[in-house]
């Protein structure tokens, strides 16, 4: 994965760490704050995010649960509204539409339909996203439906400085925040500063500046997203790279000055084609930026099946670096 | 009536105030009923005749700082547990004067200043909320119950049983009120529950569990009296079921086809307020013009209630998109 040099004063960390320093930090940080969700705890996390916290924090701040996401995603909220600040733990997004009830119908709403007399500080994370040969019921990237749901945030860190730095400002929230932790990023390592602490969550990142063509994309197709900028660069093709970071609310500003610089956009992204959040996004530059538009927009999505079992068919299901440099060759008529 | 010589410091004071909750949920549902008509209240309307003696009878055992979640079909939950009539309606009204800005209506009452956790139209939604309130209570060691109510159709959901477990497990101060009315929606118990005796439910999860007459407004306080005196002392759930019977329709737009008049018929005589009434009449506990000021007093407070809803205003539809966060503080 590239990462940038060796700066000074950093240390090299991978990104499960970081996000369990971050859990750490914030439970150190406010007596409020505890770990609830299924294997948090004796198990470690099933992407062992967790390991060592049950020991250093007990069992009733690090929380194991049976297997009922309904349930207790529900108790994460009515915790919430009772004064805590819980981080509930769904193993994967898969799972997560077995709390979908309580998401969508008590955590989004509960503000809006009380006249804002009760509030959800709540956080839920879990795992997105394809490639590790899990198949069908653990692999897909719904976070685009979650950004869907009006009372939420959905955050999608991509960096190892962003899943050190976006809980502990999530957790800050008097709303829910949902956290996307792409699973083929825990492995990534990156250079975070000794003082690394918490990040916005409201804006996106530029991660590669460039004059030709915006690449918009996160999460766990950021780096892939990098990787063809390099490649496009050597094709004297100046790509663009922006970190979404935030995916509801969506940072308009940073898309639309991008796309108006550049001129030409193309957007990386592992949900499902159809209705997604990449469609969100290239509606909204025809909305907002069309006239800056010199070609029609790209898209790199997944392709419109379940995610396979076979390593060859889930890569293919998949964007891909090959796939982002020929979108972007396309776009810009270099075939 | 049962339980009434087990309870001898019940004073008559006591039980004309039970009688007069009753009353005043009863009379408020029959002017909602007749402001439906009007299309002054619209969307869905779901009244508790017939079940006021469950909300009347556990709601006023609780502390101030306790916690209540309850149903779409919460309107006596709301008035028992001291959400001003006024609010209530103009609620219902969809007024911004209403306990949620007239954003809820009749199914989601809430009201912070009680600690009233809503009005919840997902059937068995309330029950993990209800665990989390009483979750937060557990971690900071404080001894608030949380009252939860849901129906018998709420026990056929699987957040009903995530729930019973949680609350089993973590050991934590829920009073679960099941009040059994015998229909979800239109289907009846016995056509959705392989076991027809819900607290048995709660009872194999290791709940201190326990049916009661929900059609006894004594019998119904003096179980919730024994459930929160119990969950106080040990900090561990409490499941309640009140065996009730709803004498109107489910909502508005119900043709009541799943059951027969006699069996509506059967059951209105053992309605909770006829009942304790007559009771406290062959006992000389109550003069007529105990009754007659009941009624105007209760006939007032709901003018005053409707003159509320009716004076009250509409929210400006620039603010339609307030509160779906939080705001910065102005």
């Amino acid at each position: 994965m590239p990462q940038e040099m060796n700066k000074p004063g950093t240390t090299e960390i991978t990104y499960r760490d970081a996000v369990r320093e971050a859990i750490r930090d914030a439970l150190r940080r406010d007596d409020r704050v505890f770990l609830m969700g299924e294997d948090v705890g004796h198990y470690g996390g099933c992407y062992a995010v967790s390991k060592g916290l049950l020991a250093e924090f007990g069992a009733a701040r690090i929380r194991d649960t049976p297997l009922s996401e309904s349930g207790f995603t529900g108790a994460g909220i009515g915790a919430a509204m009772a004064g805590m600040r819980p981080i509930v733990e769904l193993m994967t997004v898969n799972f997560s539409l077995l709390a979908l009830d309580q998401i969508l119908n008590n955590a989004a709403t509960v503000r809006h339909m009380s006249g804002n007399q009760f509030g959800v500080p709540l956080v839920i994370r879990m795992a997105t996203g394809a490639g590790r040969q899990v198949a069908a019921q653990h692999s897909h990237s719904l976070e685009g439906w979650y950004a869907h749901i009006p009372g939420i945030k959905v955050l999608a860190p991509g960096t190892v400085e962003d899943a050190r730095g976006m809980l502990w400002t999530a957790l800050q929230d008097p709303d829910p925040v949902l956290i996307f932790e792409n699973v083929m990023l825990y492995n990534m390592t990156g250079r975070l500063a000794a003082d690394a602490g918490p990040v916005d969550i409201a804006r996106a990142a530029i991660r590669r500046p460039g004059r030709d063509i915006s690449l918009i994309t996160y999460g766990g197709s950021l780096w892939k997203t990098v990787e063809a900028a390099t490649i496009l660069a050597g094709e004297n093709i100046d790509a663009e790279v922006i970190d979404l970071r935030c995916l509801r609310p969506l940072d308009d500003a940073t898309i639309m000055a991008s796309v108006a610089k550049t001129r030409r956009a193309v957007i990386v992204d592992e949900g499902w084609r159809s209705g997604s959040l990449s469609a969100e996004i290239g509606m909204r530059i025809v909305e907002q930026a069309f006239w800056e538009l010199d070609a029609p927009i790209g898209r790199v999505c997944s392709a419109e099946v379940p995610i396979p079992y076979p390593r060859h068919l889930e890569s293919a299901a998949i964007p891909q670096v090959p796939n982002i440099v020929a979108a972007a060759k396309a776009v810009l008529a270099r075939a | 009536m049962t339980a009434l010589t087990d309870k001898p410091h019940l004073s008559r004071e006591h039980m004309l105030g039970l009688l007069k909750q009753m009353i005043r949920i009863r009379r408020f549902e029959d002017k909602c009923a007749e402001l439906y008509t009007q299309e002054k209240i619209r969307g869905f309307l779901h009244l508790y005749d017939g079940e006021e003696a469950v909300a009347v009878g556990v709601i006023p055992v609780l502390e101030a700082r306790d916690r209540i979640v309850a149903t779409y079909r919460e309107h006596g939950h709301a008035l028992v547990r001291g959400v001003p009539m006024t609010a209530a309606l103009a609620e219902m009204y969809g007024k911004q004067q209403g306990c949620s800005r007239g954003r809820g209506g009749s199914m989601h009452l809430f009201d912070r200043a009680t600690n009233f956790y809503g009005g919840n139209a997902i059937v068995g939604g309330g029950l993990p909320l209800a665990i989390g309130l009483a979750l937060a209570d557990r971690m900071r060691g404080d001894d608030t119950v949380t009252a939860c109510f849901f129906g018998d159709g709420a026990v056929a959901e699987g957040e009903f049983h995530e729930s019973m477990n949680l609350a089993a497990l973590w050991g934590l101060p829920v009073l679960f009120v099941c009040e059994n009315n015998l229909y979800a929606m239109g289907t009846a118990l016995s056509l959705s529950e392989s076991e027809t005796d819900i607290q048995r439910k709660a009872a194999c999860y290791r709940i201190a569990a326990e049916a009661v007459d929900g059609m006894d407004v004594i019998a119904v306080e003096a179980a919730a009296r024994r459930a929160v005196h119990a969950l106080r002392e040990s900090g561990k759930p409490y499941f309640l079921e009140c065996r009730t019977y709803r004498l109107r329709a489910h909502s508005m737009f119900d043709a009541q086809l799943y059951r027969d008049k006699a069996e509506v018929e059967t059951w209105r005589h053992k309605e909770p307020i006829v009942r304790f009434q007559g009771w406290l009449e062959a006992n000389h506990m109550i003069h007529p013009e105990d009754l007659a000021r009941i009624e105007a007093e209760v006939a007032a407070e709901i003018a005053e209630a409707v003159a509320f809803g009716e004076a009250g205003t509409w929210e400006p539809v620039e603010q339609l998109t307030r509160f779906t966060y939080a705001e910065a503080e102005r």
